[in-house]
């Protein structure tokens, strides 16, 4: 063994990628030190709701919840018997060659690391639709959440739209859970559904129990929408305008609206931390650069879905993966990984089916009025983010210090890959032309006493 | 099913009571809720946008997209949807009188 077991290792985020690379790090001997923002591990997916909730894990995740059960087992387990340090409700705000600037209740802690694994997970992929900054609007993860972590609905009448896996879930869970769900509208049309359909049956039973889902749903869902406008009054959401597969206009009255198309990694860490960067045409979006275990190089390893979105399973086995990655680099004997990376591959081709009968929404955003929002944050029209090319040309960062699409608080998460459709749109070019918001630090607000306190 | 702001309960609604002001005005809610569900089941938002007319209630609830930062009487802000609601806490819409 070439080095000591006191090699400092952090992982960010608690999530199934996280729970595995801790266990598998403890298993080798090590004491790894994980940083996360929830209260609890499980992540988002696999999230636990506060104490004094009573739903069981059935009940919570369905089909999944022996997963859930187990990872919850396992770093409960590693945490109360101190094989592990534990840092719940830290948000990890900066990444120096080393330290990780880290904000919990006691204000800003540094924490220093030899090796850093990120498993930062990933947020709702979503695009601009008018009126969507009215209050109301959610993400369709935010629904879920509510529902999950909180036992609630958001709204009385809801109107959930977007494309991807978590629509037809998020929509089967509230309606068992007794809410009232108007219209389930998914912008991907039936022949695109069937072109990925093939590559779906790499994993027969989770594609039937997708469709098992979405027949819950009956005539609430609706396949090759396009959505107009999210209609609001002072208080907030009063209808849903859209037109069905066939051009018909509708009008959907609801006060509450889930959106989101798939997933979008959460990558902020990773650009903070020096990884390189490469376009996927496949997520049309940037996504950091590995080897198929997760290395990113410097001592950085990524796994989950903050670098490959291939969801909980793949996540698990993403976290696996980069342990052994980093053991290896450390010289300890490192277990065997052929299995996991079998099983990554059978569960690429099934993403890739998902990617192709899901997709990014390119069109509609591109189409959409100069008077919509693009960015919530600071109400930043699509109209300012195209005039911003004349003065800056059709370059990411131009675009967002001349529009200030992207400068908002949550830096881009929620905006950045539909100002880069718009300024590819009006540029004449491809998105990737466009490149990439630069991440700055902080990656959460931070108040200014958080660094005067001593944490 | 009775309630009187945006959000709906649908299950775990046996939990303790806990109380806290909402504008000035004591509301209820339930212990675990996050400050989000309790000023969302007792109201319909939880500040105003600064930079439009219009009313927000967050959006992710997952800490990532900042929409929920409601004010508190003694003047910091807080992130109402990863922050539990706590007995006797004063949060507001609107900014606090005579903040700078």
């Amino acid at each position: 063994m070439s080095e000591a077991p006191s090699t400092r290792i952090a992982i960010v985020g608690a999530g199934p990628a996280g729970i595995r690379a801790a266990a598998a790090l403890v298993d080798a001997g090590l004491h790894p030190v994980v940083i996360d923002e929830g209260q609890r591990a499980g992540g988002q997916i696999y999230r636990r709701p506060p104490d004094g909730f009573v739903r069981t894990p059935e009940h919570l995740y369905g089909s999944e919840a022996a997963k859930a059960r187990a990872l919850h087992a396992v770093f409960d387990r590693l945490a109360a018997d101190g094989r592990l340090t534990h840092c719940t409700g830290s948000s990890v705000i900066a990444v120096q060659a080393g330290r990780l600037h880290v904000l919990g209740e006691g204000g800003v802690q540094v924490i220093f690391y030899d090796r850093l694994i990120l498993a930062t997970g990933a947020s709702d992929r979503v695009a601009p639709v008018p009126g969507w900054q009215s209050a109301g609007v959610y993400s369709l993860g935010a629904a879920q959440i509510a529902l999950k972590a909180q036992g609630v609905a958001l709204g009385r009448r809801i109107v959930l739209m977007g494309s991807g896996p978590l629509l037809s879930l998020v929509g089967a869970q509230l309606v068992k859970a007794g809410a009232d769900v108007a219209a389930v509208l998914d912008t991907s049309p039936w022949d695109q559904q069937m072109r990925g359909l093939w590559k779906l049956a790499a994993r027969p039973f989770v594609a039937l129990r997708g469709l098992a889902l979405r027949a819950r749903l009956g005539g609430r869902y609706h396949a090759g929408v396009s959505l107009e406008k999210i209609e609001a009054d002072g208080q907030g959401v009063t209808a849903m305008r859209w037109r069905d597969a066939g051009g018909r206009q509708r009008l959907t009255p609801c006060d509450t609206i889930g959106m989101g198309w798939h997933l979008r990694a959460e990558t902020h860490l990773a650009d903070l931390a020096g990884c390189a960067f490469t376009y996927d045409e496949q997520w049309r979006q940037w996504l950091p650069k590995t080897d198929r275990m997760g290395r990113a190089g410097n001592g950085v390893y990524l796994a989950g879905d903050g670098v490959r979105l291939l969801g909980a399973d793949g996540a698990e086995i993403a976290g696996r993966l980069a342990a052994s990655a980093c053991l290896a680099d450390l010289g300890f004997p490192a277990p065997s990984t052929a299995v996991d990376l079998r099983e990554l591959a059978r569960l690429e081709r099934f993403a890739h089916g998902l990617a192709c009968a899901f997709p990014w929404p390119a069109a509609m955003v591109r189409a959409l009025p100069d008077a919509a929002i693009a960015c919530r944050c600071e109400n930043v029209t699509a109209g300012e983010v195209r005039q911003s090319l004349d003065f800056g040309g059709g370059e990411a960062n131009r675009v967002k210090s001349l529009s200030r699409v992207g400068m908002g608080r949550c830096q881009g998460r929620y905006c950045q890959l539909a100002a880069v459709e718009l300024a590819a749109a009006h540029a004449g070019c491809t998105p990737d032309a466009v490149g990439r918001f630069r991440g700055q630090a902080p990656a959460r607000p931070a108040p200014v006493d958080a660094f005067l306190r001593k944490g | 099913m009775i309630t009187t702001g945006r959000i709906v309960r649908l299950a775990e609604r046996d939990r303790a009571g806990v109380h806290f002001f909402f504008d000035g005005q004591i509301r209820r809610a339930l212990e675990g809720d996050t400050v989000l569900t309790a000023m969302l089941a007792s109201g319909h938002a939880l500040r105003m946008s600064e930079f439009g007319p219009e009313p927000r209630a967050g959006f992710c609830l997952m800490g990532a997209c900042q929409d929920c930062w409601v004010w508190q009487e003694e003047g910091p802000r807080l992130r109402a949807c990863t922050t539990l609601i706590a007995e006797g806490m004063r949060l507001r819409t609107t900014p606090p009188e005579n903040w700078p």
